[in-house]
C-alpha cells in the first residue's frame, strides 16, 4: 500500500462501489430526475412556442381588424357617395317634375285667365251693347218725339249725303 | 490552466516525497519523541487498516491511540490461487501492530502498514480499509442525496426545483449541457450521461470527504484514480467507432512510411489519455493534503505562537482552495472522460 503502487483491494472496492452507484442511481435516480427535467424543459418550450404562436395570431387578428376597418371605411365612403348621388338625382328629378307641374299650372292658369278675360270681355261687350241699345233706344225715343228736329236731321243727313 | 496547476502540484508532491529530509532535517536529527512531519504526512495520505482518530496520553504518561476498528478481509494462498483461505477479522486485533493475529493455520503480522503472513504465504487483501470505509460513506451519502432528489422529482413532477433539488439540478444540467452534449454530441450523449454524472459526483464527494479532518485520502489514492481511469479507457475503446479505429491503425492523409511510425504513437495514446486522468486526480488531491498538512506541521515543528497565528489563516485559505479543487478536479476528470468518449464516437466527418 505504497503511495504510487495501487493496491488490489482498493481497486476491487472502488470498482465495485462505483459500479454499484452507477447501476443503482441510473435505475432509481437519474431516470426520474432526467425525465422530470426533460418534461419541464419540454413544457417550458411548448409554453414559449405557444405564447409566440398566440402573439403571431394576435398580430394576424390585428391585421385582419385593420383590413376590416379599412374596408368598412371604404364601404362607408362609397355608401355616402352613392347616397349623395341618389339624393342629387332624386332632387333634380323632383325639381324637374315640380318645374313641369309649375309650368303646367302656370299655363293652365294663364289659359283660365285668358278664358276668364275673354268671358269678361264678352260680358262687357254684351253689357256695352245692351247699354248702347238702351241708350240708343232712349235717344231714339227722344229724337223721334221732336218733329222739327227730325226734319232738320234729315236735311242735315241729306246735305251730307250728296247725291252723286 | 489545469496542466500548469498539475505541474506545480507535482513539483510540490515530488519535492515533499523524495526529499523531505531537506525540509525537516533538524527535526529528524533529534530522534525519538520529537514530531516527525514526514511520517505524519505520509501516514495520512496512505491508506490504513483502521480509522485513526486521535492520540492521548494517560495518567502514567503512556500514549494511546484511538481509532475505529475496520474489518480486514484477506485471501491467503500458497502456490496456486485456487486453494486459499478467506480470513476475516477486525483491525483492532493487531493492537496497532503490537500483536500477531492467528487464524487457523495462518498467522498475520501488521508491520509498518503492511500485513504479512508469517508462513510466507501470499495475500490478496480485500480489507475494508480507511479509504474503502470513506468511499462507502460517500456511496451512502450519494444514495441519500440522490434518492431524496429523485423522490422530490417524482412527487413534484415538472414543477420548479426546491431545496436539495435546486442545488443539485444545475450541476446535473451542467454535466448534461456543458460536458456531455458538447463533447459527445446531441444524438449519442444519453447513453453516457449516467456514467458521467456518477463519475462527477463520486469523485467530488470523495474529494470532499477527504477534506474533513481525520478523513481518508481516498480520491488521492492511485488505486482509486486508476480504477476510474480504466473505466473511461474501457468505455472509450468499447464504444469506439470504425472511424476511430481506422484512424488509430491506419491514419488517413499521412504518407505510408509515416503511418508505420504514427501507429505506435496512436496506440500509446490509448493508454496515455486515461493515464493522464489517473495522475492528474491523484496528484492534485494528494498534493492538496500534503500542503495543508505541511502547513499545520510548521506549528508543531517550530512550537511558536506567532507561527500558529500566521499559519492558521493560510491553512484556512488553503482548505477553502481545496474545496474549489475538489469540484474542479471532479469536473476536469468528467470533462476529459466525455472528451475521450466523444473522440472515439466521431463519425467520418470532421
Amino acid at each position: 500500500m505504497d503511495i504510487v503502487t495501487p493496491g488490489v483491494g482498493l481497486i476491487f472496492w472502488t470498482a465495485l462501489l462505483f459500479l454499484l452507484v452507477l447501476v443503482v442511481l441510473r435505475r432509481f435516480a437519474y431516470k426520474p430526475i432526467l425525465e422530470a427535467v426533460k418534461a419541464r424543459e419540454d413544457s417550458i418550450k411548448e409554453a414559449l412556442s405557444s405564447s409566440s404562436k398566440a402573439k403571431d395570431e394576435v398580430e394576424v387578428l390585428k391585421k385582419e381588424i385593420e383590413d376590416m376597418k379599412k374596408e368598412a371605411r371604404a364601404e362607408r365612403e362609397t355608401i355616402i357617395k352613392d347616397a349623395k348621388e341618389a339624393a342629387d338625382k332624386l332632387l333634380s328629378e323632383k325639381q324637374e317634375v315640380a318645374k313641369k307641374e309649375y309650368d303646367r299650372i302656370v299655363a293652365s292658369a294663364q289659359e283660365d285667365i285668358q278664358n276668364e278675360k275673354n268671358a269678361a270681355l264678352a260680358e262687357v261687350k254684351n253689357q256695352v251693347a245692351k247699354f248702347s241699345v238702351e241708350i240708343a233706344e232712349k235717344l231714339l225715343r227722344k229724337e223721334l218725339s221732336d218733329e222739327d228736329y227730325q226734319k232738320k236731321l234729315i236735311n242735315e243727313l241729306l246735305d251730307d249725303t250728296k247725291l252723286n | 490552466m489545469s496542466r500548469k496547476y498539475l505541474i506545480i502540484n507535482f513539483v510540490f508532491l515530488v519535492s515533499f516525497l523524495t526529499n523531505p529530509t531537506i525540509l525537516f532535517a533538524d527535526d529528524n536529527a533529534e530522534g525519538d519523541g520529537s514530531f516527525n512531519p514526514t511520517d505524519m504526512i505520509v501516514h495520512h495520505i496512505k491508506d490504513d487498516y483502521g480509522w485513526h482518530l486521535y492520540d492521548y496520553e494517560d495518567d502514567n504518561g503512556e500514549e494511546h491511540s484511538v481509532s475505529i476498528s475496520l474489518p480486514i478481509i484477506l485471501y491467503t494462498y500458497e502456490g496456486s490461487l485456487g486453494n486459499g483461505t478467506l480470513d476475516i477479522f477486525m483491525s483492532n486485533d493487531f493492537h496497532h501492530g503490537e500483536e500477531d493475529v492467528q487464524k487457523g493455520e495462518n498467522t498475520y503480522r501488521l508491520d509498518h502498514g503492511h500485513i504479512t503472513e508469517l508462513g510466507g504465504k501470499k495475500i490478496l487483501d480485500f480489507s475494508i480499509t480507511k479509504n474503502v470505509a470513506s468511499m462507502m460513506l460517500s456511496v451512502l451519502i450519494l444514495f441519500l442525496v440522490f434518492f431524496s432528489i429523485a423522490g422530490a422529482y417524482k412527487k413534484r413532477g415538472a414543477k420548479e426545483p426546491k431545496g436539495l433539488q435546486s442545488f443539485f439540478e444545475p450541476i446535473i444540467l451542467f454535466i448534461r449541457d456543458d460536458i456531455a452534449i458538447p463533447n459527445i454530441g446531441e444524438k449519442k450523449y444519453e447513453k453516457f450521461l449516467p456514467y458521467l454524472i456518477t463519475l462527477f459526483f463520486f469523485i467530488w464527494f470523495n474529494n470532499l470527504l477527504g477534506l474533513i479532518p481525520t478523513g481518508a485520502n481516498t480520491s488521492g489514492n492511485i488505486a482509486f484514480t486508476m480504477t476510474l481511469a480504466v473505466f473511461t479507457l474501457l468505455i472509450t475503446n468499447i464504444s469506439g467507432t470504425k472511424h476511430y479505429w481506422s484512424h488509430l491503425f491506419w491514419t488517413p492523409g499521412v504518407p505510408l512510411p509515416l503511418r508505420i511510425i504514427v501507429l505506435p504513437v496512436e496506440l500509446l495514446g490509448i493508454i496515455t489519455k486515461p493515464f493522464a486522468l489517473m495522475i492528474r486526480l491523484f496528484a492534485n488531491i494528494t498534493a492538496g493534503h500534503i500542503i495543508v498538512l505541511s502547513l499545520i506541521s510548521f506549528i508543531f515543528v517550530f512550537q511558536q505562537l506567532f507561527v500558529g497565528v500566521v499559519v492558521g489563516p493560510v491553512v484556512i485559505a488553503m482548505t477553502l482552495f481545496e474545496f474549489f479543487v475538489a469540484i474542479f478536479q471532479a469536473y476536469i476528470f468528467t470533462l476529459l472522460s466525455a472528451l475521450f468518449i466523444g473522440l472515439a464516437l466521431e463519425d467520418d466527418h470532421h
